[in-house]
């Protein structure tokens, strides 16, 4: 028990670091823009965490986070890099916000909300097929694909929105706005949405999945050793393809979830971006649930209280980017200290870090895995 | 059909893609060089974010695009110092490494370009171009080809040279084993890290080069996020190219053609949405890998950090 | 190379290079423990050891790779650092490693002219294409210097990897690691002749090998490593003149110590081919039939071509050859890890050819890999999990998708105390375990249930001899009881020791196959330089 603790407590150490770390050095970059960085964190805390408004709002924000995160610990726990969470994410959420109105006008509420977010998970589900299938029969290199594809659905998304979903009220393109009371309903007193307890359950679900289940055992092999995969029997392409659905399918929620619960409607050029800012945060807890679900939340603090200390500041938000660059920077740079003092760590499983190594006896792909057996490929696409 | 062929058309389309190109194709060798040995940079849209910032501000305070230029190279390069300290010194991931690289760079120069250009949103004069005696009067070719900017015919001839380089010369020989055998390069007694650290740099220089040229000669100013991507697609040139550095210009001028494509239509009175036009070179990459899939090849050594006595 | 001839009259000059009290600690394990070593000029000095007992770690801080914690070294009397690969090479030591070094895209000169120029400039193709000429003549060797290195075979890339370390014109020592383990019978005998002609250029060659007759055989001089620490040494005139027999029973003892005797059976397989007596069986019918499997090769892998062999049930079948033949490829045709364009897999008759992995393995066939931690197992899991890894999700160990630790654990400690595999319990992660009891878990994976037709793939690879010999001992039970095996090895006199009949891989062709009959090495040695026609 006492052991438990004590390697729970050096694992949240070994976390803090590196947000403590990243928040002093862009502090030194704002001093350096002749902002008092003291009274831009004193804002953001107080925005963002003490203030009850702001803290609901922070709350709220973590809602897509923590779907996205459960998302990408899918995906990197089979030792894929899923790096198109963006176009996912507005995939779904565009799509969420295309049907929303008239699915309400003939389904109701409740059937409506479950319909929206079925779609939004299929279309974010959908659009990794193409990367997946790459991945998995050629070994073409997931990362290229998945951030092409990203931006191909950033595209689609707006496309969607200035044509098909576009609402005859003028102004911006938009889609019909999902009055208020027809949308998530609120939890309690508060204005945080289910979307939060969406969130969370599937975090949870996530976690049970991976570490108690056998599909969530086989995409682990899957991660581990893709050779060890095909060894054991298992199928990798149809692998491939599951855990690049599951992930896809999460990330398009989270887009179902910021529409059903914050926005409303979506408003062409919408991009939050949020995609590659949760990968430190999952990195930074080791791919574990319970380790992401409260650094999501810390970050959606930061976020929150950070976009509006930047307004108080007079500077751009895109300050943030910065933030999460250094939080990645220092995550590296800790394992890197601790390796040096023989105490190994790694944030990052050396899995994902080596994914381009090609397998023995396979020279024509994009650092894959072994071709599998022809009969094996022809069971996945069946 | 006809307006498809027409001078005005045609001219647009080369002119118009060869500008695009040139970013992507100063990228894309950098990559190229830097995949040989094994360092994938992931980061390489921050190096370009950082050139073309940089480029910006020292053209628009001196008014010379060359220096502007060689700013350009020179924040490339610092950017690339990161992956040189982190990845190839340290041994770090070089993916996370250059996540970070593309959001520092993406935060930064949005930051640093609203604090201080914000307000006033300065453009450049008209860029330079020299246009070739003779064969400048060779009918679209003439107005598109040879009337550029004097760096486009630098960037062309510089693809060569580096496929000389990487094929006739000792450097070369060790840029190419690092990457594909880093071992056996270090038994050769040649450092690993050493090869690498200048192969990183080299990216760096020509992915701010190209940064450079965006700001400078494609857009004349600054604007955050400016590449839009463009970093990723170099990428997959690089990868598609199979280490032989000239194929980088059939691949950049082939995706500049896909973005100037809109411009050209718009001549001759066709109008599409621009959604449709940023989607398209990202949609030629997934095409081209999708049919080629099987060719592309990277090193075998590709991103695995080189640490003696691990195989 | 008056030096020379003095050394051959049998006094003593100063050894070339002196290593004193090297001494090397990884994490958990003393690799070098005090080792002092002479290197003379126009010698062979065969490094003798089982795996592990730290012959490669001590030429790794010969060749400047590793640096060692404690000791000292000196070049011609001289006290000199070895510190990086580099400055050995500067001394004219070059190093031929176990693994090689070539890079596989780039051509055979270019592979030679990797770091030998210095500087960043312009090749020069013409000097180094002259000095290739000349080392050709030395070595004997029949390719071309534009070939791609990674097209060669392998033994001619163990010569480009000669040629690399004796590219300079000053070269002193040469050192070879286990530069046997992929030459032919034929490719040996040229070895041999190569060696002879680099004493008489007075180079200092260090040898290193874990067979015994090999040392023997190639070596004026012997030192025998054991854990770490030299055991025992054989001077030139202590080799000459006694029996082949009466040095191997020395050096046994030196190997092993008092465990010499407990261990003679295992240790006479490693050291000279014995055939021993095959328990009687009855053969029953074809198990495994293969018929005309053929794979395109690659940049990395040799294809095949018209593969066809069958096993009987309780039949051991040997696939000899010179690894990297298609012995993997074939392996993973049968195993259904590969597909194959023609030919066919037939199990007890039925085809098989079409079915994935899962399928087969369910039909009774069985496959121990060869790269055990890569692909036989998952290093990050525990014991119990690998012992189950070839039924996820089947019962009892999962119900509904839903994880039975207790079923799993239950399981895997039966497996764990049959086969006597040494772990703390069955939730220790499997990376800390020792390469033998890894095998002795993947065996016992493999054999449970019930097992009808098993490939085994250099089954006993890089294990000490008594796993070796329990290896053997447990696929011979198996055969007695009726399995199929197909045994795939490179080392001939394991296979005498353990198969009914032996086939002979050779560029991925099955160039011939031979009863075990007294004999059978010589012919197997002649089939294994067998070329059929349009194969070069």
């Amino acid at each position: 028990m006492i052991a438990r603790a004590a390697r729970l407590g050096e694992a949240t150490l070994t976390a803090a670091v590196p947000i403590v770390l990243a928040l002093v050095v862009n502090g030194i970059l704002l001093a350096a823009l002749g902002r008092d960085p003291f009274t831009f964190y004193a804002d953001m805390f107080n925005r963002g965490l003490i203030q009850w408004e702001g803290f609901q709002e922070s709350i709220i924000r973590s809602a897509p986070l923590l779907l996205i995160a459960a998302g990408l610990i899918v995906a990197f726990r089979a030792n894929l890099w899923n790096l198109g969470g963006d176009g996912q994410f507005l995939l779904g959420a565009a799509f969420t916000a295309g049907f929303a109105p008239s699915l309400l006008e003939s389904l109701g509420v409740w059937p409506m909300l479950l319909a929206t977010m079925a779609i939004a998970a299929l279309a974010g589900g959908a659009w990794t097929l193409i990367p997946a299938l790459l991945r998995g029969r050629y070994g073409v290199n997931e990362i290229i694909t998945t951030l092409m594809m990203s931006f191909i659905g950033i595209g689609v998304a707006n496309v969607l929105v200035k044509g098909p979903f576009m609402t005859e009220v003028g102004g911006v393109a938009r889609t019909d706005v999902v009055p208020f009371d027809e949308r998530f309903p609120l939890l309690f007193d508060t204005r945080i949405h289910l979307g939060f307890v969406i969130g969370v359950v599937a975090l949870l679900a996530v976690h049970v999945l991976m570490t108690r289940t056998s599909l969530g055992l086989r995409l682990r092999i899957l991660g581990a050793s893709p050779r060890a995969a095909l060894h054991a029997g298992l199928r990798p392409v149809r692998l491939t393809v599951i855990a690049f659905a599951l992930s896809g399918a999460l990330i398009g929620l989270s887009g179902s979830v910021e529409i059903l619960g914050v926005q409303g409607s979506f408003r062409a050029d919408f991009n939050p971006a949020y995609g590659l800012l949760v990968i430190p945060l999952v990195f930074l807890a080791r791919l574990n649930a319970i380790g992401s679900l409260v650094l999501v939340i810390v970050f959606s603090v930061i976020q929150i209280g950070g976009e509006s200390a930047a307004r108080e500041a007079e500077i751009t938000s895109d300050v943030l980017f910065v933030l999460v660059g250094l939080m990645l920077l220092f995550m590296a740079l800790t394992e890197y200290w601790r390796a040096r003092r023989g105490r190994r760590m790694r944030f990052v499983p050396p899995e994902l870090a080596e994914r381009l190594r090609p397998a023995a006896g396979d020279g024509g792909g994009v650092g894959g895995e072994p071709r599998p057996a022809i009969g094996a490929r022809e069971m996945g696409s069946r | 059909m006809s307006d498809l062929l027409s001078q005005e058309f045609l001219t647009a389309l080369i002119s118009g893609g060869l500008v695009a190109a040139m970013p992507l194709l100063f990228a894309s060798l950098g990559e190229l060089v830097s995949e040989q040995a094994g360092v994938l940079n992931v980061g390489l849209e921050g190096y370009m974010l950082f050139g073309a910032f940089l480029a910006f501000v020292i053209a628009y305070n001196t008014g010379s695009e060359w220096l502007g230029l060689a700013a350009g190279i020179v924040a490339g390069a610092v950017g690339s110092l990161l992956m040189v300290v982190f990845s190839v010194r340290m041994r770090l991931d070089q993916i996370v490494i250059g996540i970070a690289i593309i959001l520092l760079a993406e935060g930064a120069t949005s930051l640093l370009f609203d604090a201080s250009y914000a307000e006033s949103r300065p453009s450049l004069g008209t860029p330079s171009e020299l246009a070739i005696p003779l064969l400048k009067e060779i009918p679209i070719l003439g107005e598109s080809v040879f009337s550029q900017h004097p760096i486009v015919y630098v960037g062309i001839a510089l693809a060569f040279v580096v496929g000389w380089i990487l094929k006739r010369t000792s450097a070369g020989l060790s840029i190419r084993a690092a990457g594909e055998r880093p071992e056996a390069l270090d038994a050769a007694g040649v450092s690993v890290t050493a090869t690498r650290t200048w192969a990183t740099l080299c990216a760096g220089g020509l992915a701010g080069l190209g940064g450079g040229y965006l700001a400078i000669v494609g857009a004349g100013s600054f604007t955050p996020f400016i590449t839009q991507g463009a970093g990723f697609i170099a990428i997959v040139i690089a990868m598609l190219s199979r280490g032989v550095a000239p194929w980088t210009i059939v691949g950049a001028v082939l995706f500049g053609m896909s973005l100037s494509i809109a411009t050209a239509l718009q001549l001759i009175g066709v109008e599409i949405q621009t959604d449709y036009v940023q989607m398209l070179p990202f949609i030629a990459v997934i095409v081209v890998l999708v049919l080629f899939a099987r060719r592309s090849y990277l090193p075998s050594a590709l991103a695995l950090p080189y640490v003696r006595g691990e195989k | 190379m008056g030096a020379d001839s003095d050394n051959r009259r049998g006094t003593q000059p100063a050894p070339l290079c002196e290593l004193r009290g090297i001494t090397k600690v990884f994490p958990g394990v003393v690799a070098n423990d005090g080792i002092d070593l002479d290197v003379r000029a126009g010698e062979v000095h065969a490094l003798l050891g089982e795996n592990g007992a730290g012959k490669s770690t001590l030429i790794n801080i010969l060749s400047g790779m590793y640096r060692p914690d404690a000791g000292s070294t000196s070049f011609e009397g001289r006290p000199v650092q070895i510190d990086s690969p580099r400055a050995a090479i500067e001394l004219g030591i070059g190093t031929v490693y176990q693994h090689l070094t070539l890079v596989p895209t780039l051509s055979v000169l270019e592979n030679l002219m990797l770091g030998s120029q210095g500087g960043t400039g312009r090749l020069d193709l013409e000097g180094a294409r002259e000095r290739f000429a000349e080392l050709a003549r030395l070595l004997g060797v029949d390719f071309a210097p534009g070939a791609r290195a990674g097209a060669l075979a392998l033994g001619q890339q163990q010569q480009v990897e000669i040629m690399k370390a004796l590219w300079r014109q000053d070269s002193r020592v040469l050192i070879l690691d286990e530069p046997t383990s992929m030459l032919t019978p034929q490719g040996y005998e040229e070895l041999r002749g190569v060696l002879e002609n680099l004493k008489s250029e007075g180079l200092a060659v260090i040898l290193i090998t874990h067979k015994l007759h090999e040392a023997i055989e190639l070596g004026d001089r012997v030192t025998v490593l054991r854990a770490g620490r030299v055991v025992g040494s054989l001077a030139p005139e202590e080799l000459r003149g006694r029996s082949e027999r009466e040095l191997s029973a020395r050096i046994v003892e030196m190997m092993f110590g008092e465990q010499a005797a407990e261990l003679a059976d295992a240790v006479e397989v490693e050291a000279t081919p014995v055939r021993r007596n095959l328990p009687r069986r009855e053969l029953g019918e074809v198990a495994l039939a293969v018929r005309g499997l053929a794979l395109d090769g690659d940049e990395d892998a040799v294809g095949l071509r018209d593969v066809t062999v069958e096993v009987r049930t309780g039949e051991i079948v040997g696939v000899a050859g010179v690894d990297g033949n298609g012995q993997r490829e074939l392996a993973e045709l049968i195993a259904g890890q590969r597909g194959s364009r023609v030919g066919e897999v037939l199990l007890f008759g039925e085809d098989v050819t079409r079915l994935g992995v899962g399928e087969r393995e369910r039909r009774g066939l069985r496959y121990v890999t060869d790269d055990r931690i890569g692909e036989g197992m998952v290093a990050d899991l525990d014991v119990a999990m690998n012992a189950v890894l070839k039924r996820i999700g089947r019962r009892p160990f999962w119900r509904a998708g839903a994880e039975r630790r207790d079923e799993i654990d239950r399981f895997a400690e039966g497996l764990v105390e049959r086969y006597n595999v040494r772990t703390p319990d069955v939730r220790t992660r499997l990376a800390t375990l020792s390469g033998g009891n890894v095998q002795k878990l993947l065996l016992a994976r493999e054999l449970a249930g019930e097992p009808r037709v098993a490939v085994f793939n250099k089954p006993t690879h890089g294990l000490d001899v008594r796993t070796a010999e329990f290896v053997r001992d447990q696929i011979r039970e198996a055969a007695a009881a009726g399995l199929a095996a197909l045994v795939i090895s490179t080392e001939i006199e394991e296979l005498v020791d353990l198969c009914d009949r032996i086939v002979v891989i050779s560029r991925g062709e099955l160039t011939g196959e031979v009863e075990n009959t007294p004999g059978v090495e010589e012919r197997v040695g002649a089939l294994m330089v067998a070329r059929s026609g349009s194969a070069s």
